[in-house]
């Protein structure tokens, strides 16, 4: 489950439900349109309604950078549980990406 | 170690089963009456072995996803997942951190430190040709025994 709001220069995508290799195709699908249509400045991923999420996650949160980098833009990653959080540090992806 | 209690599943090697199998073990090891955290980390190990299957294991083909749980004395969570898929060559570099032979699928290489990092011991065995099966064991501290002891 997906949705996406645009705010001024940023992109806030709401993820939602699990997160898992199943799912994570039809998620990268979706937000790469979005970005590419958009341009924003900040793609702001946020986790505030994902109920688990494993490393296929990873791979979309770092795919997502690579994109949104080589458009000049940043990425910011919001409201991770402590699970969540703590597989992305596993990942390195707090050197990446803004985690709030 | 003394066998409590068993089940096993075995189903096919689509993705859409990646949460089947996560819902199953979450059901199974209720009874050892896990913390939140615990039971996220198995489930969490338990998707990364059942997507490596799915993904590694049966990528050319279909098959079957076998995974094995069981309780052992003391309050241990033990499951064991299996395929007989195209194996793994080298064991030891595709448990390299970020190494992955699915880039193009942005799996990022994580699965068996994730596996490594939520559970107690991960074994991997495997035979190119015939298929591989992961082990994994986690030692539950019981959320009664844990609210008794921070008390």
């Amino acid at each position: 489950m997906i949705a996406f709001e645009e705010q001024e220069e940023t992109l806030l995508v709401t993820l939602s439900g699990d997160i898992d290799h199943h799912i994570a195709r039809d998620l990268r699908i979706q937000i790469d349109e979005e970005v590419t249509r958009l341009c924003p400045q900040v793609l702001c991923l946020d986790f505030r309604e994902v109920t688990f999420m494993d490393s296929s996650g990873i791979g979309l949160v770092m795919g997502r950078y690579k994109l949104i980098q080589s458009m000049g833009g940043t990425l910011q990653v919001i409201n991770l549980s402590s699970h969540i959080r703590r597989v992305m540090i596993l990942a390195g992806l707090d050197k990446l990406a803004i985690i709030r | 170690m003394k066998i409590i209690n068993e089940a096993q599943l075995i189903f096919d090697s689509r993705s859409a089963n990646e949460g089947f199998a996560r819902v199953a073990v979450s059901s199974f090891f209720s009874q050892l009456d896990p913390t939140v955290e615990e039971i996220t980390d198995l489930k969490t190990a338990v998707s990364e072995a059942v997507t490596n299957a799915i993904v590694h294991g049966y990528r050319e083909y279909d098959g079957k996803v076998r995974v094995l749980l069981r309780i052992l004395e003391p309050s241990t969570a033990y499951i064991r997942i299996k395929d007989n898929g195209c194996g793994i060559d080298n064991i030891e570099q595709a448990m390299e951190p970020l190494y992955t032979t699915a880039p193009e699928e942005e799996r990022a290489g994580l699965g068996f430190a994730v596996m490594q990092s939520f559970m107690d011991s991960v074994q991997v065995a495997s035979r190119p040709g015939r298929g591989t099966t992961v082990t994994m064991k986690r030692i539950i501290r019981s959320r009664r025994r844990h609210d008794t002891q921070t008390r």
